[in-house]
């Protein structure tokens, strides 16, 4: 089984979000970046089926130079080869034509991507790609079995789960479940090691235009003070009388 | 030419989203002049719909749709798009509608933004501004193709009723069939849950330990509020993963989130930021979540909670 972890770039979750530019572009100056959370986990389930069923393991991120980091620590956790399209991600569709190039020329049986990425939160690429692919798709998927070319996946839904069967080609939008935090693997030195000598693809993108385009960032307009109640009953008459959520 | 909106139900009846999604479709369809046709599957209620602005309704009733399959509701939905000439399509943000939207927008070749939490900015250039960087800021998007599909952040636009007499029409596009199977569905039929909320309560590690959760419940009870809870509470297992929320965990919308012994970090915050009311109960009155918060008390959690919930059975009962 051939597997892609589709891995994108983004600010870690304690980063301040400013903008630069006249607004017109987030400002990277003293970030740091990570592998998004939801394809972290992801990742570490395609480290399981390597381990347990002989999977390769492949990892793509759409991006500039700048990324490369990111895919080095992917390669470190255990993926085989890296790739890199080389052009900036500007919105879901462009991303998703270049990522359903790789996987056709590359031959993936599994995608797995993350349910949304944590920076533009479009949770639109893996359904995209899969649907370029005519593959099948499972979104917020919370576990994942494959048997030859059988799947059985468990995805989560308002207020509970939901349990499918279905079939390779397979594309998910991942999330925590599919492995849990503990199992979250920080590199060794080995695997640091090992990382740089593993292929790193750097590939030149197919034309693909973008569907829709960020004209400007706006960040949320600054909050009043919080209102302290002396007691419950200060508070149940706030809510009611003022707040008017009770 | 119209505004299509998608219309969820659970066992025929509207959810509140389909009524907000379709006001917000009236919003859209008045900026451009046009009309709001709703889509709804397996409901025979469309005629309700006319209240909040659709003025025509396509029904679909179909068996093989009683369990959801995105495929199938994305190819029924595209299909109605071309027949109707619709310009945009709305839907929400319901785990169900944003499996189906990717797929949408490729059948459509259409732009999608999704999390959009206003009426366009522009129609021409089509513009929406939609929340980013979970929560933590906005962005305003250009769509540039023909169709637009959005998806629309829950409780940004809110329901609002704006009736007009409502066709309905039976609708059955062909659908073929794919891989995917559905084979158990396991959900609580009897609790609210977060995503359909309009109150949560959300208790953190200040509670010390499960057996604590008694409190909450209660309180989420006379609240008819759906529980959560902090990241760690749910990494220790004592409360289902399912109730974690936050920026990598669920989203919270609601109009009123009640935060008990939760210390407010900001990965926490993020995935609450688009609840409208914030309350903070916790007995540091440093803690980072009384800055994020509109209405706090500084007390120890075992005493406010209970005397909240009773404070609470009496103001329902004088209110009832
Ligand atoms: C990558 C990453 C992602 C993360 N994602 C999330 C996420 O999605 N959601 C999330 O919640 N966290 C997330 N976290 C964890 C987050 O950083 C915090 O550690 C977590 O939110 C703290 O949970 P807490 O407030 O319940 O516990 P604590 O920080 O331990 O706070 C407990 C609070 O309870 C108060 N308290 C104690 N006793 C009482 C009492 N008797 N009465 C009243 N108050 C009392 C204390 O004053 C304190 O403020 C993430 C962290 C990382 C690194
Ligand atoms: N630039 C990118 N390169 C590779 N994968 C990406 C990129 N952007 C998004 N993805 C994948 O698609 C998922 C959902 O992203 P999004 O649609 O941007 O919310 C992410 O979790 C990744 O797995």
């Amino acid at each position: 089984m051939k597997i892609l972890v589709c891995i994108s770039h983004v600010p870690d979750t304690t980063s301040k979000i400013n903008f630069t530019n006249g607004d017109t572009q987030f400002d990277t100056n003293g970030v740091q970046f990570v592998i998004n959370p939801n394809d972290e986990f992801g990742l570490t389930r395609a480290m399981w089926f390597k381990e347990k069923q002989g999977a390769t393991v492949h990892v793509a991120n759409v991006g500039g130079p700048e990324t490369e980091p990111t895919l080095r620590k992917a390669l470190a956790i255990g993926a085989d080869e890296a790739i890199r399209v080389n052009t900036a991600a500007t919105d879901g569709y462009s991303v998703a034509k270049q990522l359903a190039n790789v996987i056709q020329e590359g031959g993936y049986d599994l995608v797995i991507a993350g349910r949304e990425s944590i920076d533009y939160n479009g949770g639109m690429v893996p359904g995209m790609v899969a649907k370029l692919l005519g593959a099948n798709f499972v979104n917020t998927c919370i576990s994942l079995e494959i048997d030859g070319s059988n799947a059985t996946a468990i995805r989560e839904i308002d207020g509970g789960k939901e349990t499918l069967k279905t079939s390779l080609p397979l594309v998910i939008g991942g999330q925590k479940g599919l492995v849990e935090e503990s199992d979250l693997r920080i590199p060794n030195m080995r695997g640091i090691m090992q990382a740089r000598s593993k292929p790193l693809h750097v590939k030149e993108p197919i034309s693909a235009n973008a569907e829709t385009l960020v004209t400007e960032f706006e960040k949320p307009a600054p909050r009043g003070a919080v209102k302290l109640a002396s007691d419950v009953d200060e508070l149940v008459q706030l809510l009611h009388n003022e707040a008017k959520v009770i | 030419m119209s505004v299509l909106v998608y219309t969820e139900s659970e066992g025929g009846t509207f959810k509140k989203i389909a009524q907000e999604a379709v006001s917000y479709a009236k919003g859209i369809a008045d900026q451009l002049g046009s009309t709001v046709t709703a889509i709804a599957i397996n409901s025979n209620h469309g005629a309700d719909l006319g209240t909040y602005g659709a003025s025509k309704v396509l029904e679909l009733s179909n068996d093989s749709l009683n369990k959801f399959n995105a495929e199938a509701y994305a190819q029924a939905i595209a299909t109605a798009a071309k027949e109707e000439g619709a310009q945009v399509v709305v839907l929400s943000s319901s785990a169900n509608s944003k499996f189906l939207a990717p797929l949408l927008a490729i059948e459509l070749e259409a732009g999608y933004v999704a999390n959009v939490t206003k009426l366009p900015i522009s129609t021409n250039p089509f513009t929406v501004k939609h929340s980013v960087f979970t929560n933590k800021a906005f962005a305003t998007s250009e769509i540039k193709t023909p169709i637009k599909i959005i998806g629309l952040a829950k409780n940004a636009y809110g329901v609002k009723e704006n009736p007009v007499p409502a066709s309905v029409s039976a609708f059955s596009p062909a659908l073929s069939s794919n891989g995917m199977e559905v084979v158990s569905v396991d959900k609580a039929t009897d609790k609210v849950t977060i995503a359909d909320a309009e109150i949560v309560v959300s208790g953190g590690r200040g509670l010390k330990g499960p057996e604590n959760w008694g409190m909450i419940e209660d309180l989420a009870s006379v609240l008819g509020a759906a529980t959560a809870c902090s990241k760690p509470v749910s990494d220790m297992g004592w409360r289902p993963h399912s109730e974690h929320v936050g920026q990598t965990g669920k989203p919270v919308a609601s109009n009123l989130y009640i935060a008990i012994g939760i210390s407010g970090a900001i990965q926490h915050l993020a995935g609450i930021n688009s609840s409208k009311v914030k309350v903070v109960i916790n007995n540091d009155p440093e803690a980072p979540f009384f800055k994020a918060a509109d209405y706090g008390i500084v007390g120890d959690a075992f005493e406010v909670v209970p005397q909240f919930i009773e404070k609470l059975k009496e103001f329902k009962s004088q209110n009832a």
